[in-house]
């Protein structure tokens, strides 16, 4: 096989953060690698999503920050902004992290190869790029990484001038005045924390009856509070009928128990949800089984065809990059035949949103906790509870965590306020490590810190809080 | 490729054992059939046996190593033609599937401790998984269990001893899963058709009721002591003892044979030559006789029916140093009793070696424990599941006893029948000890 380019151990489809982790494992361990690529390494995550997005939000941030600078004793004259500068630090920030994936690549001697891949056969890869062919490579395993692209509905098309995806959204080429933002997940309400703070008038439409579905009730209604009084305008179980294009605005057609309203932006951003990327790969060359836009696996990402495996977004919820990472290198050490692979435990996957105020949460949500028929205990810690959330300026938010009260088993725990995206690990290796609430109560926090709350709402849930 | 030889699993309740001595040496050559070493169970000692050729390249496990768990690796048999080289590789072979698919991959041998193991007591019936298998041993032999803490919790509300459970977690910890598995796996309430117990030992006694040895002495006003190692047996009889207290009703019944016949036929036969038999023999034929003529005291409680016996067997405990074994008497009720006599004397001396074979200890349906022989007037004795039954029996006495409206004196042998009542009822026990009566006064019977 050494003798033969074209063929090898493992070849990744897809260069996201699921595939060029899969493909840094596998070479890590032996395996000579390869990774398909047809536009840049680090996929949508490192290039149109969790990266430049996260550039964009520090941005908002300090702007809103100096322009409450008198908050801080401090003054700031004639604060404002230049899009065109705001966009290119963001897109140099991804540029910076895609050129670190191909320096990485290098470094583990993995072939990166540019172009569209599709299977002619469940372990043989054809590769073409602009309609010419770039080669055909075997391999003992493939590991399909094709991600997930945004969802469109019928009367809801982004044309990328009006109506954007999060692509567009990404890089405006001036703020718009107002925006309509279709859809209250992460991707929604990022982009509409980011406008926002920019100065944009916000709308935020979501067809179910609160704000960041997944999250804890709790979590749901207090971050739809903090955007009011931010002043979005957000209407639940609401929705959007009909799109209609003006000349540099769009009318958008709301329902809402059957009553009709209209609201007209600047611009739309459509964020309702993500499918699969499953088509013209090839699939229907294996014995690949695709549900609802998604690849079939099981636990070891194995989608059922000898040598075929699948990670990531295109294998389903949660469609979060770490999520993804995990499960490349399950599914290269299961190849490997290593002892120490062990399959994900999604109860045990946190994830992060990172609009203002922040929202992270891991496990189940007390509702979902109950819905399983657990009884549960439940403990509460607000920021204004907290020193260092009063020094810093940020007394919004609380921690909440979920615990079952026979067995003392953290189900869960839910934060919302700043900078809680840094502090949901704490509840992850606890998870992880399967503390019940006396390892967490025995832990000391350092003080003053944000994550003293983390413990409050333990003792909240148990013995007690001891600063409000 | 060297091959490994695994802790043999000897008896169905065997999960762990002890390894009394090594009978080969590192690089001698064996043969099939070879003994290689001799293994201490919670019953007895029995000799491993070698199952191919090769030379022994190494021993992983010292002599005298205790708690060595079922399955667990104790040497590497190095097959022709390989050499003590082949052992440098043989722990670092996580790599060595990297270049085939998975569907080939098997589990790498893992790396082998040299001080004495390890796994404290994993149940003997679960296959090992492969992620399991490569995961190195996992509980040290000073008695620390690598556990979550809520799976420690978990554990502890199910009463499941922790000793009981494989870790499937990094280093073998035991997690969550594991003991949610164990659970559901449930604890074998209902003894398994043998009478050497169920076949998974992982109801461990109630929580509250075993203190620690700490606990212990400062209860007892911190009085010096000598401890005594808990051996296998002592462990399994202290687990079933208390499984059979607490989880079966017991109740017991008392009748007074008289056995002066039965003393003057023994002397008779011996007197007249014949085999010299103990009162003992004739209780075993008498027991088994009385089994037939009241089946349902032959019988046994499981979760789905009660299951009658084709076959009467006798469990007849013995005594032996530390602990006790119930050598069975298969089909008494068909054997003469020279025959129940000849062999109860060979099992006898066997058990109290150590030397029994597992076949000769499991498949009971009664038992009987006789303690006559210490001068015991009566007692009640716990039933040995899943045994229905146990007749415990007194010391035959001169006691004074009324003979057709005057005083007399006879031989009178107290005997008393513990039942489990969810499978024998008061007059079943009743009727059984009747019938057992009957046989022993009349001694007549038990020579036919």
């Amino acid at each position: 096989m050494a003798d033969n380019p074209n063929a090898f151990d493992t070849v990744v489809l897809g260069g996201g953060p699921g595939g060029y982790v899969a493909a840094i494992r596998a070479a890590q361990l032996g395996m000579k690698t390869a990774v398909i690529e047809r536009d840049r390494l680090g996929g949508i995550c490192l290039n149109w999503g969790c990266i430049p997005t996260k550039a964009l939000l520090r941005s908002s941030e300090i702007f809103h920050a100096l322009q409450h600078a008198d908050a801080y004793g401090l003054s700031a004259k004639d604060v404002s902004f230049d899009t065109r500068k705001v966009i290119e630090r963001s897109r140099k920030i991804a540029k910076q992290l895609s050129d670190g994936v191909g320096f990485l690549m290098k470094k583990n001697k993995i072939t990166v190869i540019g172009g569209d891949g599709h299977l002619t056969a469940p372990r043989r890869l054809g590769v073409t790029k602009e309609g010419k062919a770039v080669g055909e490579f075997q391999a003992r395993n493939v590991i399909l990484a094709t991600g997930a692209r945004a969802r469109s509905l019928p009367g809801l098309e982004p044309d990328g001038k009006l109506v954007w995806t999060y692509k567009e959204a990404m890089i405006p080429e001036a703020m718009p005045k107002s925006l309509l933002v279709i859809g209250s997940g992460a991707i929604g309400v990022e982009f509409a924390s980011f406008y926002r703070d920019m100065g944009v008038a916000v709308t935020i439409v979501e067809v179910l009856d609160r704000i960041l579905p997944v999250e804890d009730n709790e979590v749901s209604a207090f971050a739809q509070k903090q955007f009011e009084k931010q002043g979005m305008t957000i209407h639940t179980a609401t929705n959007v009928k009909s799109l209609k294009k003006n000349k540099d605005s769009v009318t958008a057609l709301l329902e809402k128990n059957g009553k009709t309203s209209e609201v007209t932006s600047e611009r739309v951003v459509l964020a309702i949800g993500i499918v699969g990327n499953v088509e013209d790969i090839g699939l229907e060359q294996t014995r690949v089984r695709v549900e609802k836009t998604h690849i079939l696996v099981d636990e070891w990402q194995s989608t059922g065809e000898a040598g075929l495996y699948a990670i990531g977004d295109v294998v389903g919820p949660p469609w979060l990059a770490h999520k993804a990472m995990h499960e490349g290198v399950i599914c290269v050490e299961h190849i490997a035949g290593l002892n120490t692979a062990h399959p994900l435990e999604v109860k045990n996957v946190p994830s992060c949103t990172y609009c203002r105020p922040q929202v992270a949460s891991i496990g189940l949500t007390e509702a979902a906790a109950k819905a399983a028929g657990k009884e549960v205990r439940v403990g509460r810690f607000p920021f204004i509870g907290n020193g260092k959330a009063i020094a810093l300026g940020e007394p919004e938010g609380f921690v909440k965590t979920v615990f079952d009260a026979t067995t003392g088993e953290l189900l869960g725990a839910h934060m919302i306020g700043a900078e809680v995206t840094e502090l949901i690990q704490g509840f992850a290796i606890a998870k992880t490590l399967e503390t019940t609430e006396q390892e967490l109560i025995r832990t000391v926090f350092p003080h003053p810190t944000l994550s003293e709350m983390m413990h409050e709402s333990v003792l909240a849930a148990y013995s007690g809080a001891l600063h409000i | 490729m060297p091959i490994e030889l695994l802790m043999p699993a000897l008896s169905p309740t065997m999960t762990e054992g002890k390894l009394a001595k090594w009978s080969k040496r590192e690089g001698d050559p064996v043969k099939a059939g070879d003994v290689i070493a001799e293994i201490e169970t919670d019953k007895a000692t029995m000799e491993f046996e070698a199952i191919d050729d090769g030379t022994l390249g190494k021993i992983l496990v010292p002599e005298g190593a205790e708690n060595i768990a079922v399955n667990q690796p104790i040497a590497i048999l190095l097959e022709e033609g390989e050499d003590q080289s082949v052992l440098a590789k043989l722990p670092k072979a996580t790599m060595r599937n990297a270049q085939t698919p998975r569907a080939e991959a098997k589990p790498d041998i893992p790396p082998k401790p040299a001080a004495p193991p390890i796994a404290r007591s994993p149940e003997g019936v679960r296959a090992p998984s492969s992620a399991a298998v490569g995961a190195p041993p996992a509980q040290p032999a000073d008695g620390r269990i690598f556990v979550s803490p809520l799976a420690r919790r978990l554990a502890a509300q199910a009463q499941l001893d922790l000793r009981s459970i494989t870790g499937t977690g990094p280093h073998g910890r035991i997690v969550q899963h594991d003991v949610e598995a164990a659970i559901k796996r449930g604890p074998p309430r209902t003894p398994a058709p043998t009478t050497a117990g169920p076949a998974v030992a992982s109801v461990a006694p109630p929580a509250g009721t075993v203190l620690s040895k700490g606990q212990v002495f400062a209860l007892a006003g911190n009085t010096p002591y000598t401890e005594i190692p808990m051996t296998g047996m002592r462990r399994t009889v202290a687990r079933r003892m208390v499984e059979a207290k607490t989880t079966i009703p017991h109740f017991y019944l008392t009748i007074d044979c008289d056995i002066d016949p039965l003393m003057r036929v023994r002397s008779d036969l011996v007197e007249a030559g014949g085999t010299k038999l103990s009162v003992n023999d004739f209780v075993i034929k008498a027991a088994a006789l009385a089994l037939r003529k009241i089946p349902r005291a032959n019988a046994s409680y499981s979760d789905e029916a009660i299951l009658l016996w084709n076959e009467v067997n006798i469990a007849v405990a013995v005594a032996l140093d530390d602990g006790l074994i119930t050598p069975i008497v298969k089909n008494a009720d068909t054997k003469r009793l020279p025959e129940i006599s000849a062999e109860m004397r060979d099992l006898g001396a066997r058990a109290r070696t150590g030397k029994l074979k597992l076949a000769e200890f499991q498949g009971g349906t009664f038992s009987l424990s006789n303690l006559g022989m210490y001068g015991i007037r009566d007692f009640a004795a716990v039933i040995n599941p899943p045994h229905g039954c146990i007749l415990a029996i007194g010391a035959g006495e001169q006691r004074p006893v009324v003979k057709n409206g005057a005083l007399a004196v006879a031989t009178v042998m107290s005997c008393t029948l513990a039942c489990d009542h969810r499978v024998v009822d008061g007059a079943v026990g009743a009727q059984y000890l009747a019938e057992f009566k009957k046989f022993v006064e009349h001694p007549a019977i038990l020579l036919l």
